[in-house]
């Protein structure tokens, strides 16, 4: 809504909105702070900001005590990869969708993100079995498989929403002009679809990245990747706050620096490509 | 090259046959045009033609070869659309050589294509833009710019200027007709508006409810309507249609008048009462009542004087009186 | 665009997902119906044999599961009421003209970032706790005694944690849908009269309800499995008070051992998730023209 407000309100809302805004982030401010005192320091009644002592011990301690580069490479080859994978199969299967559509396209959609639905807990156990049968557990290329799959339906939705915003006739004059369906979707669809690729990637990169349910139960120390990393530390018993929060840090840094560099793509994304 | 012939060509969506069969020569070099009220099934023989529907059932044959089944791509055929279909991330340069890439031309003759058509459209300096920074009617060339790189068989236009404003579109129409008259290449253009059909039309073929009404010259189809339909479709403002007693007066269940055949004189054997006028200037429409026939369009030439309320009375020119019988046909 | 070649292309290419998602969905959906109608127990693995129902009347006839289902629509409801009215709120303000917009939503979108473990233990411990906590403190400095959060409102603790980590995601939603609000119909509205209030209940509101749909569809879908954030935290307790129907699944599988009952209580949990899911299409599905 572009219209004048008089300063006084300006000054008002802008406060307002930086309030909200700080409690909203406030519990990653704390926990980063946290991170940087010592234990005492830490649990220290009434909380210490001003005259906290400051130390950079924890992440020296959790660095020495844990493998977090293991950690970290496994994270990033299973988000990413999974996320890739996932691309490369939803790129065809929504241009299908959004370009020849049939009478059961909104069905399968559905269906696609109904799969969702099912509570992973409760197919945990034949999931483990066939894990194990297959050679797939505690392995990075099973993980990249079973999150690629637990993304598919979402990265083929919201390739769909973006798809259908480009004109149907753009793809038919690239026929006429007699690129075969692969060029069409090489030099026509995927540039032109580009931001919306970006976002999907960049948001399901995140939702892999933070998934903590089956990086914990199918892995144990080979494939772990950070979601199970912090697992490991999440019953310190009032002691270890610093280091917990030190790790934490660690845990989502490589996150909270992506998301800041890549703002605007990753806010479209995080809509799901659902509202315009 | 470039004649194209339909045969029996049918296109049904499940029951619904949207065409239910269409014969049709298109000679070589010709200009037709395609015209219709929308929903008439126009655009969708065109784009069987180009390809992008399949046909039900008849056949399609490009300069004597059956090409009823094959794709897009090779019936020689460039088509501009009524969006025009940029590449809106490739440069002016690239989406008119992108035809050319896909054939896998080699780039030396490719940039002279280009050069030539940029040229032929004056849109040589523009080749390094995007789509975005162009203007409408820039937009336009570059769209007729991709299709003519390729010296198609035949060029296929799809509503190409309704995107348009008004004075763009007499200009971009008369650019077509100038194109088509150097290159000598088969045009079919898809229309709803019957002004575009009658200026650029070498022939036109009039579409309803997916079937052929007239094929004709646009004279042919101004002065000799076949039917009903044709006779209220071409011709602005419309033709008045009259029947009732009036009719049967001429041995016809219909009779038609043009509004420019029509003469106010104080003697003209129907008296009404005018509705309307509208000054153009060079024109002046008027609406008049007559009492029996109903409301009457009358074109008279020039700066009439009549207002609201007044008496005239009109003059058939009864040489140019259209009739028609009960099945809506032209009588002879 | 439909001729025959494009519409086959297209059918072939949508096959890939089609048939990864089945065989993801239909391979454990199989394994798991035919371990519910075994006895089937870890710590007894020579007692093995089919066992009919049994498996499935003992989830119907346990108070525990009862608890669980009630304890599942708490967290799917509350997460959705307090992420979709807060949303709205924080969207309304945030759509204002402030300073510093592009700082001020990378705050806003922070908790997307955080993965549910480190989410929960880090409200648990560093904020929640009765000793340590941050509320602690502040209820103490207040003179009151610290608020036993995981001992006596386990359920509410959950349901904080979930919808601080949901919260981003449902503002933003809402605040793009408000963003694409015409100002010219505000206008309008503010032309023919209409109060601060009646231009959010009768024109902003009913705008963003595509908007509002999208949320809880997107949200429920992921709001059914949580898992983590109570194994972190109150790990289903004390006692049962804050088990759903997946941790209590985990329990069975886990704790006690009984992969039958697991599997049982797997398949209801995805009868359940259907039930669910077929509502909420037919509801909501109208509404995106996906």
């Amino acid at each position: 809504m572009a219209r004048a407000v008089t300063p006084r309100r300006m000054i008002l809302t802008t406060i307002a909105a930086w309030g909200v805004a700080l409690v909203i982030a406030f519990p990653v401010i704390w926990m980063i702070l946290t991170s940087f005192k010592t234990e005492a320091s830490a649990v220290a009644s009434p909380p210490e900001l001003i005259g906290a002592s400051w130390t950079v011990e924890n992440y020296v301690e959790v660095w020495s005590r844990s493998d977090y580069p293991r950690f970290f490479w496994n994270s990033v080859v299973i988000s990413v990869g999974s996320t890739l994978l996932g691309l490369a199969i939803a790129i065809p299967a929504a241009w299908s969708m959004a370009f020849v559509p049939g009478k059961k396209t909104k069905d399968l959609l559905m269906w696609m993100l109904s799969t969702k639905m099912m509570p992973a807990v409760g197919v945990l156990i034949p999931m483990y079995l066939l894990f194990q049968r297959l050679g797939l557990f505690d392995t990075k290329i099973g993980l990249v498989l079973a999150l690629m799959l637990m993304n598919l339906p979402i990265i083929v939705w919201m390739l769909y929403t973006y798809f259908k915003e480009i004109p149907g006739e753009i793809l038919e004059a690239a026929r006429m002009d007699g690129a075969a369906l692969w060029n069409e979707i090489v030099y026509v669809l995927t540039p032109m679809a580009l931001p919306g690729i970006a976002s999907t990637l960049l948001l399901n990169i995140i939702l892999a990245w933070n998934e903590a349910f089956w990086t914990i139960t199918l892995t144990t120390t080979k494939a772990a990747p950070l979601s199970a990393f912090i697992a490991s530390f999440s019953a310190p018993q009032g002691l270890f706050y610093a280091k917990l929060s030190a790790a934490s840090t660690m845990a989502i840094a490589p996150i909270l620096i992506l998301g800041w560099f890549s703002q605007k793509q990753l806010v479209r994304g995080l809509t799901f490509g659902a509202v315009k | 090259m470039g004649k194209i012939v339909l045969n029996r060509v049918n296109k049904s969506f499940g029951d619904v046959a949207v065409i239910p069969g269409i014969d049709l020569e298109i000679e070589n070099g010709e200009f037709v045009v395609f015209v219709g009220p929308s929903g008439c099934g126009k655009s969708t023989l065109l784009r069987l033609i180009a390809g992008l529907e399949d046909t039900s059932s008849g056949r399609i044959e490009i300069d004597g070869k059956d090409a009823t089944t094959l794709p897009p791509a090779k019936r020689g055929l460039a088509m501009v659309f009524q969006s025009y279909a940029l590449y809106p991330h490739m440069s002016v340069k690239k989406n008119i050589g992108f035809p050319l890439k896909m054939a896998g031309m080699d780039a030396a003759e490719a940039e002279k294509r280009i050069a030539n058509a940029a040229r032929i459209l004056n849109l040589t300096n523009y080749l390094d833009r995007r789509p975005g920074q162009l203007s409408g009617g820039q937009r336009q060339r570059v769209a007729i710019g991709r299709a003519i790189v390729r010296e198609p068989a035949a060029f296929l236009f799809d509503e190409p200027l309704s995107n348009l404003d008004a004075a763009l579109r007499v200009s971009m129409r008369q650019e077509i007709t100038e194109l088509h008259q150097t290159l000598k290449t088969t045009m079919i253009y898809v229309t709803h508006d019957q002004v575009e059909a009658m200026t650029m039309a070498d022939k036109i073929v009039v579409l309803n409810a997916g079937n052929i009404e007239q094929v004709g010259s646009p004279l042919e189809l101004y002065h000799r309507p076949a039917n009903l339909f044709v006779a209220g479709f071409i011709g602005s403002p419309k033709m008045n249609l009259i029947d009732g007693a009036e009719a049967m007066k001429h041995n016809a269940t219909t009779i038609g008048i043009r509004p420019e055949h029509l003469d106010v004189r104080a003697d003209g054997p129907w008296q009404g009462i005018v509705g309307l006028a509208e000054h153009l200037g060079s024109d002046t429409f008027l609406k008049v009542t007559v009492e029996g026939l109903g409301t009457l369009t009358v074109r008279a030439t020039g700066e009439v004087s009549l207002r609201h309320g007044d008496r005239i009375g009109l003059s058939p020119q009864l040489e140019r009186l259209h009739r028609f019988g009960a099945d809506g046909k032209a009588l002879a | 665009m439909s001729t025959h070649s494009s519409r086959f292309a297209a059918r072939l290419m949508v096959a890939p997902s089609v048939a990864l998602l089945l065989i993801w969905m239909i391979v454990p959906l199989v394994m798991t119906i035919y371990y519910s109608f075994r006895l089937y127990r870890l710590v007894s693995p020579d007692r093995t044999g089919w066992t009919g129902f049994t498996n499935y009347t003992w989830f119907f006839k346990s108070s525990d599961f009862w608890l669980a289902m009630g304890n599942t629509l708490a967290l799917v409801g509350g997460v959705l009421a307090i992420t979709v009215v807060l949303g709205i709120a924080i969207a309304l303000l945030i759509d204002q003209p402030v300073k510093g917009q592009g700082v001020l939503r990378i705050l806003v979108i922070a908790p997307f970032f955080v993965m549910p473990p480190v989410a929960a233990s880090i409200l648990e411990n560093l904020f929640m706790h009765p000793q340590n906590g941050l509320f602690a403190a502040v209820s103490i400095y207040f003179g009151s005694d610290p608020i036993l959060y995981m001992q006596d409102y386990p359920m509410w603790s959950v349901i904080g944690i979930v919808s601080w980590e949901w919260l981003p995601f449902a503002t933003l939603i809402l605040l793009t849908s408000l963003q694409s609000m015409s100002s010219e119909q505000l206008e309008a509205a503010e032309m023919d009269g209409a109060s601060a209030l009646s231009r959010f209940r009768y024109i902003i509101l009913p705008h963003m309800m595509r908007a509002i749909t999208v949320v809880i569809l997107i949200q429920t879908i992921f709001l059914l499995g949580i898992f983590g954030e109570i194994f972190t935290t109150t790990q289903g307790g004390p006692g049962s008070a804050s088990t759903t129907l997946p941790y209590l699944i985990f329990k069975q599988a886990i704790v006690a051992k009984d992969i039958g009952r697991a599997a049982a209580g797997g398949i209801i949990a995805v009868v359940l998730a259907n039930i669910v899911a077929i509502f909420l299409m037919r509801g909501i599905g109208k509404h995106l023209d996906a």
